[in-house]
């Protein structure tokens, strides 16, 4: 499965930001032309302006009717009770939100979302790092190998789901079979409470897994081989040179597939949806699935909003706090 | 350096071009098992796509048919419109990448050639949508198509996709990339500026078009969340969402699901092995660069 595009160039637009201020700045203390000036636009400048907007004008108009206003109509349905249709009918304030803070469902609704990114983010990292490394090798043939290993790219989450729902299944399923050959008495994968969430997140692993493979691999190709000689002719070798030299060298791409997986997982609802339903009793009841469920099953669009509300809030908060302290670690050639 | 650290070096590079044969060929075999484990999954799926149903029943379950058949996909294209299902996502997914190209080939024109006030910020604008989850606007977008009459329509399907921040990203990096000289002789020449972005800088853009092009497809093409809210028509499904149906019936004929999945998923495969390097471009844009 491809990576959601959110967050993908957060980085750049903190870069392209800096820049905007600096550029601002950098006119506003130019000494001949004093900074109200600046500020006064000419008719070029409107010209130029009508221009440039005219070219932006599709994008824009899409991102306003898809994207802006209806994160202000989240924000705006969120105060509100509505009916079975979605028209508003009460004016409920922050009545929701406080509902969602006593809500044992809403709870443990955080609890399953908090388990899955933990099991799934850490896990689908380190594997894709140790199966990049096994294909960063200069043989004859490695692209076969690099294509196969990357291919559940190209695999959708609901093709993914469905082939892990017949692994998982208790009479017919390889799994537990496989399991058995080990003396390991296989749980029943998708009826254990504890054991769903598990379930859920090794499909979402394994369908991560290409995207995690790639990016990894390129991370790996961009560390220059005089570094490895280097740390080779002081006597590093196999386990030191990889926590020493790669680990160091590739966070970089660590670092952004933390925040890109961290944030699909927050997302995740398709493989949810085919596997578990947000069960077994709630088990697996993430805040996406959560939003399904009481938006378009109970119809309760505005505790719905509400608890899109709370998801936006959280993909926010968990970017800026990851790029604030994560990104200090990270070695940047 | 001295001589003898010079020679070890030497040694060095040299084992490391060219492994030891009996190395190389456990590289090869450890490849292809850790391979084979993660493709399982997918190469299970083509098994038992051709197995019956009593054989996948059989214990301990197979790994390989030992009577193959293509009864399966029969029987798939007779149970569900799975024809239709793919046309449906391939119209969606085309639309999307013609509407995200158009889109996106303005803006980033916009955002590398253009100078205007406020370019910046609106530049900022764009991309402070990809910090928006979709889920999280998912009600009002329901809401606004439902009111549109959109649901169970192409465009309902489409519409909504066809502005890309992440796309007008990656084509303004590719069209900065065009010697700024080549504006300037444009401009004395009398070119205007629409036509220098259709006869200059698209064509010259190809590869990343190429790759806004895969990305948009393959994204759109896997869709499961919005196609389910807003289709319920059987005619009008996609082929994820159509496909995900057998999961709900009533019997679950393995076999049949499989030989589903493995021709809903062959034509995402096959833009993989195609265009594996717009993809890598792409996936990659993000991450290397510091």
């Amino acid at each position: 499965m491809l990576p959601q595009p959110s967050q993908i160039f957060a980085r750049a637009a903190a870069r392209i930001f800096g820049s905007w201020v600096h550029v601002t700045d950098r006119v506003c203390t130019n000494v001949t032309v004093r900074c109200r000036d600046v500020m006064r636009w000419t008719a070029r400048d409107l010209r130029s302006f009508a221009i440039g907007l005219a070219y932006l004008a599709p994008s824009l108009v899409l991102f306003a009717v898809f994207v802006f206003i209806p994160l202000g109509r989240t924000f705006y349905l969120s105060l509100f009770n509505t009916r079975v249709t979605g028209q508003i009918s009460t004016f409920n304030g922050i009545d929701h939100y406080l509902d969602l803070i006593t809500s044992a469902t809403f709870r443990n609704g955080l609890v399953a979302t908090a388990l899955f990114a933990l099991y799934t983010v850490p896990v689908g990292i380190a594997l894709g790092l140790v199966l990049a490394v096994l294909l960063n090798q200069r043989l004859r043939g490695i692209n076969v190998f690099r294509t196969m290993m990357s291919s559940t790219i190209a695999i959708s989450a609901a093709v993914g789901a469905l082939m892990w729902l017949l692994l998982f299944n208790p009479s017919l399923g390889l799994l537990n079979y496989v399991l058995s050959l080990v003396g390991i008495r296989g749980p029943e994968w998708l009826i254990q409470p504890a054991i769903a969430i598990i379930a859920v997140s090794i499909t979402t692993v394994w369908i991560t897994l290409g995207t995690n493979i790639i990016v990894l691999l390129a991370g790996l190709q961009g560390i220059p081989e005089e570094i490895y000689e280097a740390a080779r002719l002081d006597g590093a070798r196999g386990v030191r040179m990889f926590t020493r030299i790669t680990v160091p060298m590739v966070s970089p791409s660590l670092f952004f597939l933390l925040v890109v997986d961290t944030v699909a997982v927050l997302q995740a609802f398709t493989q949810i949806h085919l596997l578990t339903r947000g069960g077994p009793v709630d088990a697996t009841r993430t805040l996406v699935y959560s939003i399904y469920l009481d938006a378009f099953q109970n119809f309760q669009f505005g505790f719905a909003s509400a608890e899109s509300v709370v998801l936006f809030a959280l993909v926010l908060i968990l970017t800026l706090v990851q790029f604030r302290f994560v990104e200090r670690l990270v070695h940047y050639q | 350096m001295s001589a003898s650290s010079l020679a070890a070096s030497a040694v060095t590079i040299q084992r490391q071009r060219r492994p030891l044969p009996l190395r190389r060929a456990g590289s090869y075999v450890l490849l292809a098992v850790v391979s084979v484990l993660v493709a399982f999954p997918l190469l299970l799926a083509l098994s038992y796509s051709f197995m019956s149903e009593s054989e996948i029943a059989t214990f301990p379950p197979p790994v390989l048919p030992l009577h193959p058949s293509l009864d399966n996909y029969e029987k798939v294209l007779a149970a569900i419109p799975i024809g239709r299902y793919l046309l449906n996502s391939f119209v969606v997914s085309s639309a999307v990448v013609i509407g995200q190209l158009i889109t996106a080939s303005l803006a980033a024109y916009a955002f590398s050639f253009l100078v205007f006030r406020g370019r910046q910020l609106l530049f900022f604008v764009f991309l402070s949508t990809l910090m928006i989850p979709w889920e999280a606007t998912i009600i009002p977008n329901y809401m606004t198509v439902r009111s549109l009459g959109w649901l169970d329509t192409y465009q309902g399907l489409a519409v909504p996709f066809m502005a890309t921040a992440f796309g007008t990203f990656l084509l303004r990096q590719a069209f900065l990339q065009i010697p700024r000289e080549m504006w300037d002789a444009a401009r004395i020449d009398g070119a205007t500026t629409f036509r220098f972005l259709r006869e200059v800088v698209i064509p010259l853009s190809r590869p990343a078009l190429g790759t806004v092009a895969i990305y948009g497809f393959l994204s759109t093409y896997n869709q499961y969340f919005w196609p389910l809210l807003i289709t319920n028509e059987t005619l009008m499904r996609t082929t994820q969402v159509g496909i995900a149906q057998l999961r709900f019936e009533e019997s679950l004929r393995w076999g049949l699901v499989m030989a589903g999945v493995i021709m809903v998923a062959v034509p995402t495969l096959a833009l993989l092995v195609l265009g594996q390097r717009q993809l890598i471009r792409g996936l990659t844009a993000g991450a290397v660069k510091g």
